[in-house]
């Protein structure tokens, strides 16, 4: 089979794994080698889904002898299955990353024979790539389930980041959907990334030459709508893996029906976008915004409301709270005000020792004020004419974004669509207006 | 004493020449309404007067810039002068007596005019030099990697020693089309070459695969059933495409 062919099976099999951010470690260039690594992250194109494009994302291989049902490797599913050769896949990846395609390579692979093999024929892909080529750019890779603890620490020592996925929010629907898995056999290794960074860190005060253990950290990725979890449940669950495991990010995919199967949602469900996107401004608000899950859901209330996001849900629900005086709050409470970012709530911070702020030098300043003027006052004012009790304001945000709320979601809510790298994360979403 | 303002600044273009016409200005109390240089003469009433670039003179300021105002203030100045903003230098110059009177909360004044200029200009040329560090792509000839591009703003100084820290060993060039200039990274050597015209060569059989597979790459990896033109095309702008191999024909 040519490697054309090749790429383009794999690359498909590969293409529903959301993560695809390049971030996390700042690495410079050294003689004689190739490549570096930007913290911020670095985009190189985007695709006609509007997501970025930052690293070469394939599978080692989509020969699966697994079974589960919402996957389109599953052994039981009639497809054209590939597997790169090691050398191959080393010398198309440089190639690409020469020519200003990509930031680097995100690993992950279908379980050819046995987990073991697996990894050790991954180690080899990476071990070509940063001791042959000398390449110094940025790798994720994806840790096997299964797979012996040493050859998961090789893989570790190879890569900028590490990821396991959970796949499905629950106990009990992993064993519904993914029957060759178990919860444990995901979490062992979660918890095992998180020592050997501990461990690792030790080492390197102590060791000046250690190598770096998957210095950018680990992510993990669940399928969000394939089974009946609400919002508050996965909103719990990703709060307890960033403080449990310690995880860098979670990333939340909206299932696409691509198979058949017993107990999936039949082919024609549509995929939660907007879903999906409510629960990674969620996200952002326990990562960024200093939020509780606990105060953006709870049993009573446990999924997201679609018209409008979890913090101006949120706000709406604690009224009390507003408005907020520009002139004094301190930064946290600014955070809280919607439609305020991370920048806007700097840039008032930054402005006001220069004087007092009113409505217009808000303007001035770029500071969006569509959704936050219906929480802020300026010198004890409100902007005039606007309503004070929630159920107006909620009209009131209601109607402005009316007409928009008439599209298909994607289209609505792409200003916010910036799921997958930390540059946006940091460059876009942060100015944007969560 | 007022300062007079019927007066025109000549200089040669330079950066270090701007920062000449600023030390002009200070010292012999003149606040001049219009500073071009030699390449985009201009029709003005005024007298003009041509500032001959100093280096001492220059780094001095560079220096009372950092001092007086702060470091960001100087890098602000610096992404301006690279902009292609119309009358930039008179704004420079205007911000920089500002910050000499005031001192670094300067930069914090968004809402004076002219800070809101020069932040959003400098604002500007900072992400299209970001954009070209994603947008960029090369090909390769012989060995060496080429790369044309077309920026609204002169981004070669913010955007090549990025790929000189990331390809040390790798020969390349990359055309600016706008500003028709070529810069040439060789065995170490950075060099900037005015260059009238320049075009791809025809590619060799080994460039052409590998365009092919990042084209098949490119369309494979997107979900067909979140197709978002919109999105793609606020992140990437259009004005990007004409040079990415990924829309070449
Ligand atoms: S292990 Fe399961 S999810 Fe992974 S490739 Fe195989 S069938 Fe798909």
């Amino acid at each position: 089979m040519d490697i054309l062919e090749k790429l383009t099976i794999l690359t498909d099999a590969a293409k529903y794994d959301v993560a695809c951010t390049s971030s996390g470690v700042d690495r410079k260039g050294a003689p004689g080698s190739i490549g570096n690594a930007a913290a911020c992250g670095i985009c190189h194109s985007f695709s006609a889904d509007g997501r970025c494009i930052a690293l070469l994302k394939v599978l080692m291989s989509n020969a699966c002898v697994y079974d589960c049902s919402y996957c389109v490797n599953r052994k039981s599913n009639d497809v054209p299955r590939a597997t790169f050769e090691p050398r191959e896949l080393a010398e198309l990846m440089i190639q690409f990353y020469r020519r200003n395609y990509i930031e680097g390579l995100f690993l992950s692979s279908a379980v050819v024979r046995n987990p073991d093999y697996t990894c050790e024929q991954m180690i080899e892909v990476l071990s070509l790539i940063r001791n042959t080529y000398r390449f110094r750019g940025y790798i994720h890779v994806k840790a096997i389930p299964g797979a012996d603890d040493k050859l998961l620490t090789a893989l570790g020592l190879l890569a900028d980041r590490m990821s396991v996925n959970l796949e499905l929010p629950s106990h009990d629907s992993l064993k519904l959907l993914a029957p060759d898995k178990s919860r444990e056999s995901i979490l062992v290794p979660m918890g095992r990334i998180k020592t050997g960074i501990h461990e690792n860190r030790t080492d390197l005060a102590k060791y000046r030459n250690t190598p770096r253990f998957v210095p950018a950290g680990q992510s993990t990725q669940m399928i969000v709508g394939a089974t009946p979890e609400t919002d508050y449940q996965i909103i719990n669950l990703s709060a307890a893996l960033y403080k449990k495991y310690e995880l860098k990010r979670v990333f939340y995919s909206a299932y696409m029906p691509v198979m058949t199967g017993r107990n999936l949602p039949s082919l024609d469900t549509k995929p939660q976008l907007l879903r999906e996107h409510r629960l990674y401004q969620a996200d952002w608000l326990l990562r960024f915004y200093q939020f509780d899950a606990t105060e953006l859901l709870d049993e009573k209330n446990p999924n997201f409301n679609p018209l409008i996001d979890p913090k101006c849900n949120w706000a709406l629900n604690h009224y009390d709270f507003f408005p907020v005086e520009v002139n004094t709050a301190p930064y946290e409470t600014l955070l809280r005000v919607p439609g305020l970012g991370v920048i806007g709530a700097k840039k008032i911070i930054r402005a006001r020792r220069m004087g007092s702020l009113d409505f217009p030098d808000l303007k001035k300043m770029g500071v969006v004020l569509k959704r936050a003027q219906y929480f802020i006052t300026c010198r004890g004012k409100t902007a005039l004419g606007l309503p004070s009790n929630p159920e107006a304001v909620l009209r009131g945000l209601l109607s402005e974004q009316g007409a928009a709320l008439a599209q298909p979601p994607m289209e609505q809510f792409s200003l916010f669509d910036h799921t997958d790298s930390t540059k946006e994360d940091l460059v876009k979403c942060l100015t944007g207006q969560i | 004493m007022p300062y007079r303002t019927d007066i025109a600044y000549l200089y040669d273009g330079s950066f270090e020449g701007l920062l000449c016409c600023v030390y002009e200005s200070y010292y012999q109390k003149e606040l001049p309404s219009m500073i071009f240089n030699y390449e985009e003469a201009q029709e003005t009433l005024f007298p003009v007067k041509e500032i001959v670039t100093d280096r001492t003179a220059a780094k001095k300021v560079e220096y009372s810039i950092g001092q007086s105002i702060s470091k960001g203030a100087l890098r602000l100045v610096r992404l301006c002068y690279f902009s292609h903003m119309a009358e930039r230098e008179v704004t420079i110059l205007n911000f920089l007596r500002m910050g000499y009177k005031i001192g670094p909360r300067v930069t914090n004044m968004l809402a004076h005019d002219t800070v809101r200029a020069i932040t959003k200009t400098a604002q500007n040329v900072a992400s299209e030099s970001h954009f070209y560090k994603e947008f960029l792509r090369f090909s390769e000839y012989n060995g060496v990697l080429v790369a044309i591009i077309e920026p609204k703003n002169f981004v070669l100084p913010m955007t090549s020693p990025h790929f000189c820290d990331r390809f040390p060993s790798e020969q390349f060039l990359i055309y600016d089309k706008t500003h028709k200039v070529a810069f040439v990274y060789q065995n170490g050597e950075k060099r900037l070459i005015p260059l009238e015209g320049f075009e791809l060569p025809e590619a060799d059989a080994e460039e052409k695969q590998y365009r092919a597979l990042w084209k098949r790459f490119y369309n494979t990896i997107a979900i067909e059933g979140r197709s978002n033109p919109k999105l793609r095309m606020g992140n990437m702008p259009k004005r990007y495409w004409a040079h990415m191999t990924e829309f070449m024909e």
